[in-house]
């Protein structure tokens, strides 16, 4: 729990959102998702321009074993992909928190952001 | 759920332990792509004693296995050998594959884990008539040290016969209850240990000790898929007949007077029109996942298994395609077209054990 950086907040599904000094929204996966999945493989970016409903799927991750959804955890406009990840999806796997971030979005609504959880009750949902 | 005789081990290993057929098993211990790796190229062990094993007795054993078994077990009756093929129903549908192995004058055969009660039931019922005793050997491990270093590494283990040295592929001896046999499902080099439970925590720790890396059911999949080697379940079921699921060459009609079971079913078949198994190479960026449609200027088809293949570093699958491909076509990836080559599903070349 001691290495979730406390500005992020999640959905349980394992994303994370960090709201920017700009406004704009980074989103990403858990480092408990990227152990979960194990080495990532593939990485299916959303494209620029598209817009996003939160709780629903924007981009997908492939691990060797499988292909999971990745649910934005806000609505909005995805304003700029990670396109590292087409050449290198495995950063996911090093730094999920960082460098391995998925895409970026203006939000639509800043109070969704209410619905996500705190790094607090999110380490919860991964230890049950 | 079932626990082999190694569970405690995989934990204290770290492994993430997955529910396989009702048996916790350990999918990987630290990264399926690391454990891939070592055993092509070096060695690694696993655990695959979910596997089924049954032992016979009694009665004319080669005359049961002729008629259950679609490949001709007079190929090894006389050998210390193991034979590949398929268990059929009346109707050419594939129930199972296995592997027999006999020496010493003794049969014992290894089939799947999800099929065990269906066969067991399979074999019970047609032994009778030939006065054949079916014993499952709940009470056995399998133990599998594969990649190229794996024989060295096997012969500095305390209690392993060193004639094991001397098999060849295929080749398969009995040290009292124990069988070592030169068999895999990796493409590569090694044996296969189908020993009692009880012996098995002391060979795994020996082989940890000589620098085998364990390995999860994870990498077994990739190496297999990568060795062209059917998954049962996936690349053949029920529903198939083995001219469809590449195993026409494990079909044994050369002794006319051998009536297996399945035989009549298949000779209707006119194996010119069958869809073929192939191997697929993605070329575009993505991964392959049973499923998926296929199309060529011919027909059409359906990915059976499909991963990514850390040897070959693209995505890769066996197929079930209509006939007439040729080189290439088109994969449908979430309403995409993306483009793959049509190759022989044995991926690696350099596999040491040819089935």
């Amino acid at each position: 729990m001691s290495d979730i950086p406390g500005d992020l907040k999640f959905l349980s599904s394992h994303e994370w959102a960090r709201v920017g000094s700009d406004g704009a929204i980074t989103i990403g996966i858990s480092e408990h998702a990227q152990d979960l999945l194990g080495d990532i493989v593939f990485v299916e970016l959303p494209e620029v321009g598209q817009s996003v409903d939160a709780e629903s799927d924007a981009a997908i991750v492939e691990s060797v074993k499988a292909a999971s959804d990745i649910y934005s955890p806000l609505s909005g406009e995805v304003i700029e992909v990670n396109v590292l990840l087409e050449d290198q999806p495995e950063i996911i796997n090093s730094s999920p928190y960082e460098d391995g971030w998925i895409y970026k979005l203006t939000p639509a609504d800043m109070s969704e952001l209410d619905n996500l959880l705190s790094p607090e009750d999110y380490s919860e949902v991964c230890e049950d | 759920m079932n626990k082999t005789a190694l569970n405690k081990s995989h934990i204290e290993l770290g492994a993430k332990m997955v529910n396989f057929s009702n048996w916790e098993m350990p999918i990987s211990y630290t990264s399926l792509i690391e454990e891939h790796n070592a055993v092509r190229n070096t060695a690694g062990i696993f655990d695959v004693s979910h596997m089924s094993v049954f032992d016979f007795n009694g009665g004319d054993q080669v005359a049961f296995f002729e008629k259950i078994f679609a490949n001709d077990i007079k190929k090894i009756s006389q050998d210390n050998k193991a034979i590949y093929g398929a268990l059929l129903n009346e109707e050419g549908g594939i129930l199972d594959d296995l592997i027999i192995y006999h020496a010493s004058g003794k049969f014992r055969l290894v089939s799947n884990c999800s099929t065990r009660e269906q066969n067991r039931q399979w074999y019970e019922k047609h032994a009778v008539e030939f006065g054949v005793k079916v014993i499952e050997r709940s009470d056995m491990g399998i133990l599998a040290i594969q990649g190229p270093d794996a024989l060295n590494k096997i012969l500095a283990i305390k209690g392993i016969d060193d004639q094991v040295s001397n098999l060849s592929s295929f080749g398969c001896l009995f040290d009292d209850d124990k069988l070592y046999a030169r068999t895999g499902y990796t493409g590569e080099d090694g044996l296969e240990l189908i020993v009692p439970s009880t012996d098995i925590n002391n060979l795994w720790e020996q082989a940890l000790g000589q620098g085998c890396m364990p390995i999860g059911l994870g990498a077994r999949d990739t190496l297999r898929l990568e060795a062209g080697l059917n998954l049962y379940g996936n690349d053949m079921t029920l529903d198939n007949h083995p001219y469809e699921s590449n195993l026409g060459w494990t079909i044994d009609m050369s002794d006319e007077n051998r009536q297996f079971i399945g035989k009549e079913a298949l000779l209707s078949i006119d194996q010119s029109k069958s869809q073929k198994i192939v191997g697929v190479i993605l070329r575009d960026k993505g991964i392959l996942r049973a499923g998926y449609e296929i199309t060529h200027d011919q027909g059409k088809g359906v990915v059976l298994s499909g991963s990514y293949s850390p040897t070959l570093q693209s995505s890769i699958g066996l197929a079930r395609v209509d006939n007439g491909y040729k080189e290439n076509g088109k994969v449908i990836i979430r309403n995409k077209e993306l483009n793959i080559d049509f190759v022989s599903p044995r991926f690696l070349g350099q596999g040491k054990i040819s089935l």
